[in-house]
C-alpha cells in the first residue's frame, strides 16, 4: 500500500496565493492607467489584480519584475462589455501568455515562454523579443507580432471562421512543425536574422494543414515542406497583406521597411481542404 | 469494380398486407425501397439496406420484416461472415473500414457477473415510495477537511475553508460527449433540454455549442475542450457548467478525430467556428500537452479563463496503466476524472481500433478508484465512468465500484429512435438523430425526443432508488465505492482481485 500522498503537485503551486485584499499593496492607480509590481506574485495574484485593475475601468496596465508568471492576461473575460485593456510586461511572461485572450492587448518587453496565444479569441500581442513553442496554438482571432524566432510546433491548428481570421507575424525563424494540421488564418515569418542564404531552420512546415495561408521570406527547400502543402505565385490581395503586416511589424520594433519588403516571398497554402478524406472505406 | 459483398439484411414484404401506400420509401433514407407505378408494387433494393428498421415501424400494415440476410459462407468460427465481408470491403476500396456506436464484440461484460446485495432480516431495507431517497450529486473536488465555526450562541454555522466549485446534478447520470455536427441539432437539442428538465448535465463534446443553445442551457452543459479546439471562445468556457479536456475517447484511444467535410455544413461550420466544408480534423494529441505538467498547464489555464468558477474534468479512454494516468490527472489539479471504456460509443472511429483497443471500463473503474483511495487524493476529483452502461443496473454497480456519475451516450440516443444500425459515419441517419440532412432532421422533434430522455432518466432514476432501498441505504453517497454491496459470479480470481469484490457466497 502507497502511503498518502504528501503533496499534490499544483496544490504546491498554488500553495501561499493571498487573498486579493492582502495583494492590493502591489497595485497602484492612478486615473486611467495601473501599475503592478509582480516581483512576488504568484501567476493567480498577478491574474487577481488584473482582473481587479480591468473592473475597475483601467485602459493602460504596466506589469513590471515578471518572473514566469503564467497566464497573463486569460482570465479577462469580463462578460459588460469594458474598455480592452492593454497589459505592457516588463520582464519574462510565463507559459500561456495571453491563452484564450478575449480582445485585450499585451506588450511584452522582453522574451515570452512557451504557448503564447494558445486558442487566443481576440485582441493583439506584441513581443519585443523571441518566444518559445506552441505559440499561436488553435489561434482563432487577433494578431500576434513576435520580433524575433519562435520554438517548435507554431501556429499548429490555427483556424478562421468568416470575418474573423488570425494573423501571426514572425521576425525570426521557426522550428519543426510549423504550420502543422492549420486549418486557417495567416502565417508571415520575415527570416530577418537569417544570414544570406541560410535556409529556415522548420522541418515539416504545413503538415496537415487543410487551411490559411503561411507566408515565408527567405529560403525554405522543398523537403522541408509538408506533403499536404504547395507553393503558388502571389497575387495583388497577398502583396497587400504583406505590406499591412510588415508595415505594422517595422513599426512596432524598429525596422527598415523597404529592406524588409525586399525579400524574397513566398507562399504556402494547401493542396486539399480534406487532405485526408480518401482514407476511409465507407 | 463489380463488388464481391453480400447484402446484409434480407427485407420481407408481404404482399397482401402493403398497401402500397410508399411510407417506406419516403422513410428510408438508403433508397432501398421503391413503388413501379406500371406494376404497382413495391420493390426493394437489398445491397443498401442497414437495418435500421425505420420502415418497419413505419409501416402502418405491419408488412415489412427486415433481418439479417441468411445467405452466408460456409461456417468457419475463424473466418466468420463478417471477417470475409471485411476482406471484400477493403480490396475493393483499399480503406480503412469505419464504424459507429461501440465495439459489438464479445468481450466479457463484467457488469453481467457482477450481483448487488439486499437486506433481509439483519437491517431493514428502506421503501423508496414512502421515504426520502438522495440521488442528488456534487460533482467537483471536495475540501481535505472542513473548518467550521459556530457562533457565540451555537445558532449559526459557518463553513470557514474555502470550498472548490462544485455541479450540483439531480440523479447520477449525465449525457455523454455528442457533438454537433456528429449529431443533428434537433438531437442535440433534445439532449439539452432533457439535461436541463431532469436537473442533470449534457456534454456537448468537441463541437462548440450552438449560440442559440448558450443562455437558455449552458448552465446543463459540459463543454468540451479537444485537439481541434473547435468552437471554443471565452464565452464558450463561461457559460458552461463544467469544462473537459478531452483527451481520448473509448471508442478510439489513442487517435484524433475526422469530421469530414461534406457534414460541415453552414450551420456546424458557425458553431465549429471553422469555413463550411473543410475537414475538422481532430489531430490525436492535444499539441500543448505532451505531459501531467503540459496537461496541467492547461487545466489552469481553463480555470483561469473562467475565473476558477468551473470544475475541469479531463476525459480518457480506458488504457492498461489507466491507474497510473489518473493519478497523475488528480495531482495536475483536475476536479473530475471521465473514464471511457472499451465499449464506448462514437459517431465514427476505425473498426479495427474500436474493437481492439483500451479495457473494460469496469476494471479501470475499479483500478482507479482503489489507486487514489490508496494515494488519499479520492476526495480530489469525481470520477464519471463511460462506455456502455446498458441499464440502471449497471449505473448502481459502477457506483458501488466507486464512480461518483455515469456517462450514457448509446442509452439517450436508444431512448430517441436509435437501433444501433452502426452506420453513425455515413451521416444518413433515418432516424434524424446522426445526419445533417434537412430532410432526415426534422423527424426528430426535440419537444417529444427530449421528452423521451427524461423518461429515461425518471425510469432509471426510480430503479436506482428501489435497489438502493433494498440494499437499506438511502443515500447514493452512501454506496459510492462501497464495494461490500457486490459479489462476483463467475469470476477468476484475478478479476475479482482486479475489481475489489468478494465471490458470492463469500
Amino acid at each position: 500500500m502507497v502511503g498518502p500522498a504528501k503533496f499534490s503537485l499544483r496544490d504546491m503551486f498554488l500553495e501561499g496565493v493571498r487573498p486579493l485584499k492582502k495583494i492590493l499593496g502591489y497595485v497602484e492607480i492612478n486615473g486611467e492607467t495601473a501599475r503592478i509590481d509582480a516581483g512576488e506574485l504568484k501567476h493567480k495574484e498577478v491574474n487577481d489584480l488584473l482582473r481587479y485593475v480591468a473592473l475597475n475601468k483601467i485602459r493602460r496596465v504596466e506589469v513590471i519584475n515578471v518572473t514566469g508568471q503564467r497566464y497573463i492576461g486569460t482570465r479577462l473575460h469580463i462578460p459588460n462589455p469594458s474598455p480592452k485593456l492593454e497589459i505592457h510586461i516588463y520582464g519574462i511572461p510565463g507559459n500561456d501568455l495571453g491563452a484564450f485572450l478575449d480582445g485585450h492587448r499585451i506588450v511584452v518587453h522582453g522574451n515570452a515562454q512557451d504557448g503564447v496565444g494558445n486558442t487566443m479569441d481576440d485582441g493583439e500581442i506584441v513581443v519585443h523579443g523571441r518566444a518559445g513553442d506552441v505559440v499561436a496554438m488553435s489561434m482563432r482571432g487577433g494578431k500576434i507580432y513576435i520580433r524575433d524566432n519562435v520554438g517548435y510546433r507554431t501556429a499548429i491548428h490555427m483556424k478562421e471562421y468568416t470575418g474573423k481570421i488570425p494573423v501571426l507575424v514572425i521576425g525570426g525563424t521557426a522550428q519543426d512543425f510549423f504550420g502543422e494540421y492549420m486549418a486557417g488564418g495567416r502565417v508571415l515569418l520575415l527570416g530577418l536574422n537569417l544570414e544570406k542564404g541560410e535556409k529556415h531552420k522548420a522541418h515539416y512546415i504545413g503538415t496537415g494543414m487543410h487551411g490559411g495561408v503561411i507566408y515565408i521570406r527567405g529560403k525554405v527547400e522543398n523537403y522541408q515542406l509538408g506533403k499536404e502543402v504547395g507553393i503558388v505565385d502571389m497575387e495583388g490581395e497577398d502583396w497587400k497583406f504583406i505590406e499591412t503586416h510588415v508595415k505594422a511589424y517595422c513599426e512596432y520594433f524598429k525596422r527598415d521597411f523597404d529592406e524588409v519588403m525586399s525579400g524574397n516571398f513566398m507562399k504556402l497554402i494547401p493542396v486539399s481542404k480534406r487532405p485526408y478524406g480518401k482514407i476511409y472505406a465507407y | 469494380m463489380k463488388t464481391f459483398m453480400l447484402p446484409e439484411f434480407i427485407i420481407e414484404r408481404s404482399d397482401e398486407r402493403c398497401i402500397r401506400c410508399k411510407v417506406c420509401e419516403r422513410q428510408c433514407a438508403e433508397n432501398v425501397h421503391r413503388y413501379d407505378e406500371e406494376l404497382d408494387m413495391m420493390f426493394e433494393d437489398e445491397m443498401n439496406c442497414v437495418g435500421c428498421q425505420r420502415c418497419v415501424v413505419f409501416c402502418p400494415t405491419n408488412a415489412l420484416t427486415v433481418r439479417p440476410h441468411p445467405s452466408t459462407y460456409r461456417p468457419n468460427a475463424n473466418w466468420t461472415r463478417e471477417r470475409l465481408q471485411d476482406l471484400k470491403k477493403q480490396a475493393e476500396t483499399g480503406g480503412v473500414i469505419l464504424t459507429g456506436s461501440g465495439n459489438d464484440k464479445p468481450y466479457r461484460i463484467y457488469w453481467d457477473h457482477l450481483v448487488l446485495n439486499a437486506s433481509q432480516v439483519t437491517n431493514p431495507s428502506i421503501d423508496p415510495l414512502r421515504e426520502p431517497m438522495e440521488l442528488r450529486t456534487f460533482l467537483g473536488r471536495k475540501p481535505d477537511k472542513l473548518d467550521i465555526e459556530y457562533s457565540e450562541d451555537y445558532e449559526d454555522v459557518d463553513i470557514e475553508t474555502e470550498l472548490f466549485p462544485n455541479v450540483m446534478i439531480e440523479t447520477p447520470i449525465v449525457f455523454s460527449a455528442m457533438s454537433y455536427g456528429a449529431i443533428s441539432y434537433n438531437a442535440f437539442k433534445s439532449l439539452a433540454m432533457a439535461a436541463k428538465e431532469y436537473g442533470t448535465l449534457f456534454n456537448t463534446g468537441e463541437g462548440g455549442l450552438p449560440k442559440s443553445l448558450r443562455e437558455e442551457y449552458g448552465g446543463n452543459t459540459i463543454v468540451q475542450v479537444a485537439s481541434g479546439r473547435f468552437g471554443v471562445d471565452p464565452e464558450y468556457l463561461n457559460v458552461s457548467a463544467v469544462i473537459e479536456i478531452k483527451i481520448g475517447q473509448g471508442a478510439k484511444p489513442g487517435i484524433g478525430g475526422h469530421l469530414p467535410g461534406e457534414k460541415v455544413t453552414i450551420n456546424i461550420s458557425e458553431t465549429r467556428m471553422i469555413p463550411e466544408g473543410t475537414d475538422a480534423l481532430s489531430p490525436a494529441p492535444q499539441h500543448d500537452i505532451y505531459s501531467i505538467e503540459d496537461l496541467s498547464m492547461l487545466i489552469y489555464a481553463l480555470k483561469e479563463a473562467t475565473n476558477y468558477e468551473k470544475p475541469v474534468s479531463v476525459k480518457i479512454a480506458a488504457v492498461h496503466n489507466v491507474a497510473a494516468i489518473a493519478s497523475g490527472i488528480v495531482r495536475a489539479g483536475a476536479d473530475i476524472v471521465a473514464i471511457d471504456g472499451l465499449r464506448g460509443g462514437t459517431g465514427a472511429a476505425p473498426k479495427i481500433i474500436r474493437d481492439n483497443v483500451g479495457i473494460p471500463i469496469e476494471l479501470a473503474l475499479a483500478a482507479v478508484d482503489r489507486r487514489l483511495r490508496e494515494e488519499g487524493i479520492r476526495h480530489k476529483a469525481s470520477i464519471l465512468v463511460a462506455g456502455g452502461f446498458r441499464n440502471s443496473g449497471d449505473v448502481i454497480k459502477a457506483i458501488a465500484l466507486g464512480a461518483d456519475a455515469v456517462y450514457i451516450g448509446t442509452p439517450a440516443l436508444v431512448a430517441m429512435g436509435c437501433t444501433l444500425c452502426q452506420k453513425c459515419y455515413t451521416g444518413k441517419c433515418a432516424w434524424g438523430i446522426c445526419t445533417q440532412d434537412p430532410y432526415l432532421t426534422r423527424r426528430l422533434n426535440p419537444e417529444i425526443a427530449s421528452r423521451r430522455l427524461v423518461n429515461l432518466l425518471r425510469g432509471w432514476s426510480h430503479e436506482i432508488k428501489e435497489m438502493l432501498g433494498g440494499m437499506g441505504i438511502n443515500a447514493i453517497e452512501s454506496l459510492r465505492g462501497n464495494r461490500d454491496h457486490l459479489r462476483g459470479v463467475g469470476l477468476e480470481e484475478w478479476e475479482l482481485n482486479v475489481l475489489g469484490v468478494k465471490g458470492a457466497g463469500e
